[in-house]
C-alpha cells in the first residue's frame, strides 16, 4: 500500500520493506531462490550437496553469538529453527508468508523476514533476534526506547518491530520521519501503535546518537 | 447483584456479592492517570513474554487441521490410510471416533454443527485434525488425508441466499426470523412534513480480525486435569465451553492466558482447536500445540458483517432532526444469525430525534461465522448515519459540526425510560476537537489548483457498551514488607489492564509501581472475570481494584489507629507512613505497625457494584480527518487526525492514547484498504485469505499526525468513573474520512473502503460541481 502522493523514488532503507519485498516477489508466494536472493548479496554457493528430500543437512547457525551446528531438514524455515528447535520465542510467527514481519531477525546485520528464510541458506550467517540485543538482563536501547514511548499494545508484533528499527538505525543513524516509515512499513501492527512506533524510533536514534 | 448483560457471553454470569464498603471517588490522583510505562513493557520488548504461541512444553506434539475446500459440501468418505503411515504421525481424528461428537455453533439454545460435522457449509468447516511430532510432519498428513466430497450448490450473498430457490445453507432455511423493527414517533408523518428529506444507501466491507498473534491453544493432561495456555480475551469463558464439551468439571479445567497478541473480538469466543488440540493430547498420552495458519485465520475465525444500510433523514430548516429511518441488511455466514447486530444503535442513540424506525434484515450463507469485531455492527452504523449528516449538512448549507451540535441528545432515547446519560460529552467533543483541529480555518481553506485536493471531515460516534458492571471481584494482598499483589482475572489484551489496575493499587496504598506484583488471567488461581471485550475492562475492573485496596487500607487504618490511640478517620496514608491528618506528628511507619507485623499478610477483597439505576453510561467521541486525494490515482491519504473522547476518567494518559489511535488506524483500514473478498460468481471462495491480499493499514497509511482531546466530564457513576475507550476510538473514523474526502472532491462515497477504484468512478461520474462547491477557484 503506496500513499506516497509523489512519484519520487523511495528512499534507500535496508531491510524487506512490504512494498520493496512484494515488488520484487510479486506475490507472497515466493520461491527458494528469490528467498537467498535476499537473504544475502553474496555469490551463490558452488559447491552445494544434494539432500535428498525428507533427508537432514547440517548447518551451523551463529545466534546471538553462539554458534550451533545442527541436522535440519532442508525445508524448515528459519523461524521454526529458532523457535522450536533452540527454543528462541522471542522472535514470532504471524503468517508464514513474508507479509507480517512479526519473523523480523537480523542475518548479517539486515532485517529479513525469518520465516521466508530457510535454515540451510542460513548455514554461517550471523544471526541477531530481539533476545539478542540484551546485554545480560539490560534492554538495549531500541528495546528501551520502545517501552518508554509505549510502542506496542498486545506487544505480539513488537520483537519484529525492534528488530527492524535496529537494522534501520544501523544503516542510517539519524532518519527522518519519513525514513522511519518506510523502514517500517514491512511490520504490520494490528494494534496500530505504529505513531508510538515512530516516536520511539525516533527516541532510539536519540539515543544511540549519545553512545547509549 | 444483577449482573451486566453481556452479549459475548451465552448463559448466566455469577453474581457477585454487593460491596461492603465503596470508596468515594479520587479528587485529586498522584498515579492514576498518569502516563507512565507499562509494569510490563520489559516483558513485552525484551522477549521474554511468553505468548500462548510461545509455550513449548516437554514431548509436545504439533496439530494442523484438514478442512473443506468448498463452500458447500458433504463429506463422503475420509480416509486416513496413507496419512497414518506418514512419518511422526501420533493421532488422527475424524467425525464419529470416541469423544469427537461436540455440538458446535449455537449455544443453549441449540446447536447447528458439530466438531467435525460431514455438512460443511462454508469453505474452512473442519474435517479432520493431525498431530504428529513436527508441524511439517502435521502438514504433511494432513495433505495425505483422501477426501470425497459431494459438492453442494451453494450461495454466497444475502440477495441470493433469500431467493425461495437459493440452495439451503441450512435445516429451516436461509432467513432467520428478523428481530421485531424498533420504531419511536411517526416517522412516515414526520417525512411528509419535514423541510429537507435525503435518502442514500451505504455499504461496508466484511472486515477480518487478523489479530498478529494467531488462533489457538497449547494443551497438556495431567490425569483427570487439563491445562490449557490459549490465546484468549476470557480465560473463564474457555474454560466453561471446554468443560461443556469434554464433560468436565470446571475445577479440571485450568486455561492460562498472561499474553495473548491481540483479538479484536475475535478471541471472545473459544475456538474448536482448543477441543481438539485436548483430544489429541488425551489420545496420544503427549501435550498438544495447535495453532491455526493464517489463510484459516481469515476463512474461519470470525469477521465484521458486510452491511448495505439504506438510510433515510429528515430535517428542519434550522437543522433539527425530525425523523431517521433505516433498513439493515447483512450476513453472519453459515453459523450466526446476526448479520446486523448493532448497526442500527448509533441511528436510534447519537442525536435527539422523535421519529426512528429500524428494520434489519438477515440471513444464513455460504461463508464463514462472523464474531464480534470491536463495535459490532457501531462502525458501519455510523458509517452510514455521520455520512448522512455531513449530507444533510450540505444540503441545509449548515457547518457539520453546527449541525450536529444542533442535535444533541441528553437523554438516551432508545432505553426503557428514557435515562439520562450519568454524562455525555459529546457536546463538548465536538466543540473541543473543532477548536483544536483548527475545524472553521482547515473548512474555509482555499483549494489549490493541483490534481492533489485538500479536505477536512468530522463524524462522531458513541457505543452501546462501555459502562461495566457486576460480575467482578478482585483480591489484593499487602506484604509485612510493604509490597503488594493484584489478583484479578481479567486479561491484559494489549489495553494496559495491568498498568492500571496497579496505579489504582499504588495510588490507594502508596506502593511504587515496582513493588506490585500481578496475577491474571489464569483459572487456577485468580478470581472469575468476564471476557475482555466490549471496552467494559476498565469500567468493570477498576472500581473492584479500587475496593480491594481500599478494603486493604481500612484494615490498616484500623490496627494503625488502635496503636496510636487515635480515630481512625484522623489518619490517612502518607509515603510509607500513617499520619495524624490534624496532628502530623503524630504517625507509625508501615513497618512499625503491630498487628500488621504479626499478621504480615492483610487480604482486601473488592466486589464491583452496580451502576446507578436511571442512568445511562455510554462513552462518545468526535474525529476529525484531514485527507489528500489523488484525483488521477485515486489515491486517500490521510494526513492528519484528531480524535476527541469522553471516556471518563483516563487511568493512564499514555495507553489510552495509543488505545484512540489504534483504534483510528483500524479505522483507517475499514474505510480505505480491509476487504474481505469472495469469489461470489465462481467457487464461494475467499479470495483475500492472506495479509497481502487482505490489506491491513501499515506504517505508510497511519498518520504521524495525531492528537487526541481528552474530555473528561468527572463521572461519578463508579468510584473510578472510567468508561470504555477500545470501541469508541474506532467508530467515527471512517466516515470522518469520507467526509473529508468528500470536502476535498466534492462527490460522496456512500461505499467503504474507499479504494482507488471506487474514488476514480466517483470523480468520473462526478457532475460538474455546482459553483458554491468550488471553494477557492
Ligand atoms: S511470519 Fe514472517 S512475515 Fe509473517
Ligand atoms: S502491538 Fe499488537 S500487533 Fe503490534
Amino acid at each position: 500500500m503506496d500513499h506516497d502522493n509523489t512519484d519520487k523514488p523511495a528512499p534507500a532503507t535496508p531491510g524487506v520493506s512490504r512494498r520493496g519485498f512484494i515488488t520484487s516477489v510479486g506475490t507472497g508466494a515466493i520461491g527458494v531462490a528469490a528467498a537467498a536472493s535476499l537473504v544475502s548479496a553474496a555469490p551463490p554457493e558452488t559447491q552445494a550437496d544434494v539432500v535428498a528430500a525428507g533427508g537432514m543437512s547440517s548447518v551451523s547457525l551463529v545466534v546471538n553469538g553462539r554458534r550451533h551446528t545442527m541436522l535440519v531438514e532442508p525445508r524448515w524455515s528459519l523461524l521454526y529453527v529458532l523457535r522450536d528447535r533452540l527454543g528462541l520465542t522471542g522472535t514470532k510467527i504471524g503468517c508464514e508468508r513474508g507479509e507480517c514481519g512479526a519473523c523480523t531477525v537480523l542475518i548479517d546485520g539486515k532485517a529479513r523476514y525469518a520465516c521466508m528464510t530457510l535454515a540451510v541458506e542460513a548455514d554461517g550467517r550471523d544471526i541477531t533476534t530481539i533476545e539478542g540485543l540484551m546485554t545480560g538482563e539490560e534492554l538495549g536501547t531500541t528495546q528501551q526506547a520502545f517501552a518508554d514511548e509505549d510502542a506496542f499494545q498486545c506487544g505480539y508484533c513488537t520483537p519484529g518491530q525492534v528488530m527492524a528499527a535496529e537494522s534501520l538505525l544501523r544503516v542510517n543513524p539519524s532518519p527522518t520521519l519519513d525514513e522511519i516509515r518506510q523502514g517500517m512499513a514491512g511490520n504490520l501492527c494490528r494494534c496500530g501503535a505504529y505513531a508510538h512506533i515512530f516516536k520511539a524510533v525516533a527516541k532510539a536514534a536519540d539515543l544511540k546518537r549519545q553512545g547509549r | 447483584m444483577k449482573p451486566e448483560d453481556l452479549y459475548f457471553w451465552d448463559g448466566p454470569l455469577p453474581e457477585t456479592q454487593a460491596p461492603t464498603s465503596t470508596p468515594e471517588p479520587w479528587t485529586e490522583t498522584k498515579v492514576v492517570g498518569k502516563p507512565v510505562t507499562r509494569v510490563d513493557a520489559y516483558d513485552r520488548v525484551s522477549g521474554s513474554a511468553i505468548y500462548p504461541s510461545d509455550v513449548i512444553l516437554p514431548d509436545m506434539l504439533h496439530a494442523a487441521i484438514l478442512s473443506c475446500p468448498h463452500a458447500h459440501a458433504m463429506v463422503k468418505k475420509v480416509d486416513t490410510s496413507a496419512a497414518a503411515k506418514t512419518p511422526g504421525v501420533r493421532a488422527i481424528l475424524v467425525d464419529g471416533q470416541v469423544g469427537a461428537n461436540v455440538p458446535w455453533y449455537g449455544g443453549r439454545s441449540g446447536f447447528a454443527s458439530r466438531l467435525f460435522d460431514p455438512h460443511c457449509r462454508y469453505e474452512g468447516d473442519e474435517v479432520a485434525v493431525v498431530a504428529a511430532d513436527t508441524i511439517y510432519q502435521a502438514w504433511d498428513a494432513v495433505r495425505a488425508i483422501k477426501v470425497e466430497y459431494d459438492v453442494l450448490p451453494r450461495v454466497t450473498t444475502v440477495a441470493e441466499a433469500m431467493k425461495p430457490t437459493a440452495p439451503a445453507v441450512r435445516d429451516g432455511g436461509n432467513v432467520p426470523q428478523a428481530p421485531p423493527p424498533y420504531s419511536r414517533g411517526d416517522v412516515d408523518a414526520a417525512f411528509k412534513t419535514a423541510d429537507v428529506v435525503l435518502e442514500h444507501t451505504f455499504t461496508t466491507p466484511c472486515e477480518l480480525h487478523n489479530p498478529m498473534e494467531l488462533f489457538g491453544c497449547v494443551v497438556k493432561w495431567d490425569g483427570p486435569r487439563l491445562t490449557v495456555w490459549e490465546s484468549t480475551q476470557g480465560v473463564y469463558a474457555v474454560q466453561s465451553t471446554v468443560a461443556r464439551a469434554l464433560n468436565l468439571p470446571l475445577a479440571n479445567v485450568r486455561v492460562i492466558g498472561h499474553y495473548m497478541g491481540g483479538g479484536f473480538g475475535a478471541k471472545l469466543d473459544t475456538g474448536k482447536y482448543s477441543i481438539m488440540a485436548a483430544l489429541l493430547a488425551k489420545k496420544t498420552g503427549r501435550p498438544v500445540r495447535l495453532f491455526v495458519s493464517r489463510e484459516e485465520a481469515c476463512r474461519s475465525m470470525g469477521n465484521r458483517p458486510a452491511n448495505t444500510i439504506t438510510l433515510k433523514a429528515a430535517a428542519k430548516k434550522d437543522g433539527t432532526l425530525v425523523a431517521l429511518q433505516s433498513r439493515v441488511v447483512g450476513s453472519g455466514g453459515a453459523y450466526s444469525e446476526g448479520g446486523t447486530g448493532g448497526v442500527d444503535f448509533v441511528i436510534r442513540e447519537l442525536y435527539a430525534c422523535p421519529n426512528v424506525k429500524c428494520e434489519n434484515q438477515s440471513a444464513y450463507v455460504n461463508a464463514g461465522p462472523q464474531r464480534a469485531f470491536r463495535a459490532p455492527g457501531h462502525p458501519q452504523g455510523a458509517w452510514a448515519l455521520e455520512g448522512m449528516m455531513d449530507a444533510l449538512a450540505a444540503k441545509l448549507g449548515m457547518d457539520p459540526v453546527d449541525l450536529r451540535l444542533k442535535n444533541i441528545a441528553l437523554v438516551s432515547q432508545s432505553r426503557n425510560g428514557n435515562p439520562p446519560y450519568s454524562t455525555t460529552g459529546f457536546a463538548d467533543c465536538l466543540r473541543e476537537g473543532a477548536k483544536t483541529f483548527g475545524w472553521a480555518d482547515a473548512r474555509r481553506k482555499p483549494q489549490a489548483p493541483a490534481h492533489i485536493k485538500r479536505g477536512v471531515g468530522v463524524a462522531g460516534g458513541m457505543w452501546q457498551g462501555g459502562s461495566g458492571g457486576p460480575p467482578a471481584t478482585v483480591i489484593v494482598k499487602l506484604f509485612a514488607d510493604g509490597s503488594a499483589n493484584l489478583n484479578m482475572g481479567a486479561a491484559d489484551i494489549g489495553c494496559g489492564t495491568k498498568t492500571w489496575g496497579a496505579q489504582i493499587v499504588s495510588e490507594e496504598l502508596g506502593v511504587p509501581l515496582d513493588r506490585i506484583s500481578i496475577e491474571h488471567a489464569d483459572t487456577g488461581t485468580t478470581q472469575f472475570a468476564t471476557p475482555s471485550g466490549g471496552s467494559k475492562t476498565a469500567p468493570t475492573e477498576s472500581p473492584a481494584i479500587h475496593a480491594a485496596a481500599f478494603d486493604v487500607k481500612q484494615q490498616l487504618m484500623g490496627m494503625a489507629a488502635e496503636q496510636l490511640k487515635l480515630p481512625a478517620a484522623d489518619l490517612e496514608l502518607r509515603g510509607g507512613e500513617v499520619v495524624s491528618k490534624t496532628d502530623p506528628a503524630k504517625k507509625v511507619a508501615l513497618g512499625q505497625i503491630q498487628a500488621f507485623g504479626r499478621r504480615g499478610l492483610l487480604v482486601g477483597i473488592g466486589y464491583r457494584g452496580m451502576n446507578p439505576a436511571g442512568k445511562a453510561v455510554n462513552p462518545f467521541a468526535v474525529h476529525f480527518a484531514e485527507v489528500e486525494v489523488n484525483t488521477r490515482t485515486g489515491e486517500v491519504k490521510v494526513v492528519r487526525f484528531l480524535a476527541a473522547h469522553d471516556s471518563g476518567r483516563i487511568l493512564n494518559l499514555k495507553t489510552f492514547q495509543n488505545q484512540v489511535f489504534g483504534g483510528i488506524t483500524m479505522g483507517i483500514g475499514f474505510g480505505l484498504t480491509e476487504d474481505r473478498v469472495m469469489d461470489d460468481k465462481q467457487l464461494g471462495k475467499v479470495l483475500s485469505a492472506n495479509l497481502h491480499d487482505y490489506k491491513l493499514p501499515t506504517a505508510l497509511d497511519a498518520p504521524a499526525d495525531k492528537t487526541v482531546v481528552v474530555v473528561d466530564l468527572h463521572d461519578t457513576f463508579s468510584s473510578t468513573g472510567a468508561k470504555g475507550v477500545g470501541e469508541p476510538a474506532t467508530i467515527p473514523t471512517a466516515p470522518a474520512i469520507a467526509n473529508a474526502v468528500c470536502h476535498a472532491i466534492g462527490v460522496r462515497l456512500t461505499d467503504a473502503p474507499m479504494s482507488r477504484a471506487r474514488v476514480l468512478r466517483a470523480l468520473a461520474a462526478q457532475k460538474p460541481a455546482p459553483a458554491s462547491q468550488k471553494r477557492g477557484e
